[in-house]
């Protein structure tokens, strides 16, 4: 699969907005709808943080559709690379989380997690998992590049 | 709510003519598309009977969100009220521009209308109107007009007011569908990625008015309706954008076709 090599970036993007997409997704139906810890609107919402939900939800939404179809183009044209693909989408969805979980949930107080007294054991959770992500996506993305570079080279 | 069932409110004899006043222009709109049909079989030309479904279900809900029993409780009730403004903003726009209207009326004119229909497409108001942006403007732009000032209050008092916001909703809609999709001929053609970032700047302000309408009510509207409306604005928003999106997005896609492939190229996954 040396088309592959040509479509590094367009792996990574398909990837990267799919996870931002599928971790919105998840928020919405997982902890909004099923568990309900989520709350559509909390009094205690800043203005900018309405903003903020407001243009992260949107983009998410579009997301999730436009990497799919990057998937499939990069399918038509023999250039999809599975394990780069995988860590564009932990980049995106650890990045999308941990900004939700820090500056949205946090400093511009959209909503809590749960509401609970010991918020901040949810909170500890959600972002170390968030960076968790984000550490392994960015493994994946750096071997596949160098992979690339390894193999182009030649 | 008092002002709703005041001396300044609209009711009875009044609320009919408002009923028929808006449901005209679908009335019409069917009987062109009808005509316009007829024609264009008589002349031959194949056109798909899931257009003229989508024209006649567009219609018909556009119908149900100006008149009859949602268009009379949407006065007193606010998640009424949403509820018709998604069909007639949202839903009803988007079916009725899948119908692919102009292609239709393009087809069954003779020559001679069809190319000054044409040139009257190409005019600087009509590129004006139809760019994205503007489009977007006049939509949830309109719409943070009326939720978030004393527009809503007075719309229940004014029948003119009344019938202008309506028309409003339903124009500026279809404006903003045929900005984003392009389904019908578009003389001004923008680009994917400029419709791509205005469509998520306005789902975005869409999203943002749903829920400050949930945090704070507009004038007359109690909490608990504020608070179904918002939300029901939020999620039917979301449904029906979904669909605009993935239009937009297959269209892209297919234009950003590889030309060099080959037509039986066996697809592999790595």
């Amino acid at each position: 699969m040396a088309n592959r090599y040509s479509y590094l970036s367009r792996n990574l993007w398909s990837g990267f907005l799919f996870g931002v997409g599928i971790v919105a997704f998840l928020d919405e139906t997982l902890f909004h709808q099923l568990l309900h810890w989520h709350h559509f609107y909390d009094q205690s919402t800043t203005n900018v943080g309405l903003v903020s939900d407001g243009f992260f939800h949107a983009f998410s939404w579009f997301a999730t559709i436009a990497g799919l179809f990057l998937f499939a183009d990069l399918r038509r044209r023999q250039a999809l690379w599975m394990k780069r693909w995988w860590g564009g989408i932990l980049l995106g969805a650890g990045a999308f989380q941990l900004y939700d979980g820090i500056i949205q949930h946090k400093l511009m107080r959209i909503h809590q997690i749960r509401y609970v007294d010991h918020v901040i054991i949810y909170d500890i959770v959600w972002n170390v998992i968030a960076l968790i992500m984000i550490i392994i996506g960015t493994v994946l993305l750096v071997q596949t590049r160098r992979k690339a570079k390894v193999e182009t080279k030649v | 709510m008092s002002h709703h069932h005041g001396d300044s409110s609209i009711a009875g004899g009044e609320f009919l003519f408002t009923q028929i006043l808006l449901a005209l222009p679908f009335i019409v709109g069917l009987v062109v598309y009808g005509t316009a049909l007829y024609i264009s079989k008589k002349k031959k030309r194949e056109w798909s009977l899931s257009r003229s479904i989508l024209w006649t279900v567009g219609s018909l809900l556009g119908l149900a969100s100006v008149s009859g029993p949602l268009a009379q409780s949407a006065l007193t009730d606010f998640t009424a009220h949403m509820a018709g403004h998604l069909l007639l903003g949202m839903l009803a726009p988007l079916l009725m521009v899948l119908a692919a209207p102009m292609t239709l009326v393009l087809r069954a004119l003779p020559v001679k209308a069809a190319k000054r229909l044409t040139k009257l497409l190409r005019t600087w108001p009509v590129r004006i109107v139809t760019d994205p942006l503007v489009a977007s403007l006049l939509n949830v732009g309109g719409l943070w007009l009326l939720y978030t000032t004393n527009v809503y209050a007075l719309m229940h008092q004014s029948l003119w007011l009344h019938i202008f916001i309506h028309l409003h909703v339903f124009i500026a809609g279809y404006l903003f569908t045929v900005s984003m999709i392009y389904i019908d001929p578009v003389p001004h053609r923008k680009s994917y990625l400029y419709r791509a970032i205005v469509l998520i700047a306005a789902l975005a302000g869409h999203g943002i008015l749903s829920k400050y309408i949930y945090g704070s009510p507009p004038e007359g509207v109690p909490a608990e309706q504020a608070e179904a409306g918002g939300m029901l604005m939020y999620y039917g928003g979301d449904a029906i954008d979904l669909v605009i999106i993935f239009i937009l997005c297959l269209h892209w896609y297919r234009a950003a076709r590889p030309r060099t492939l080959k037509e039986n190229t066996n697809y592999q996954t790595v």
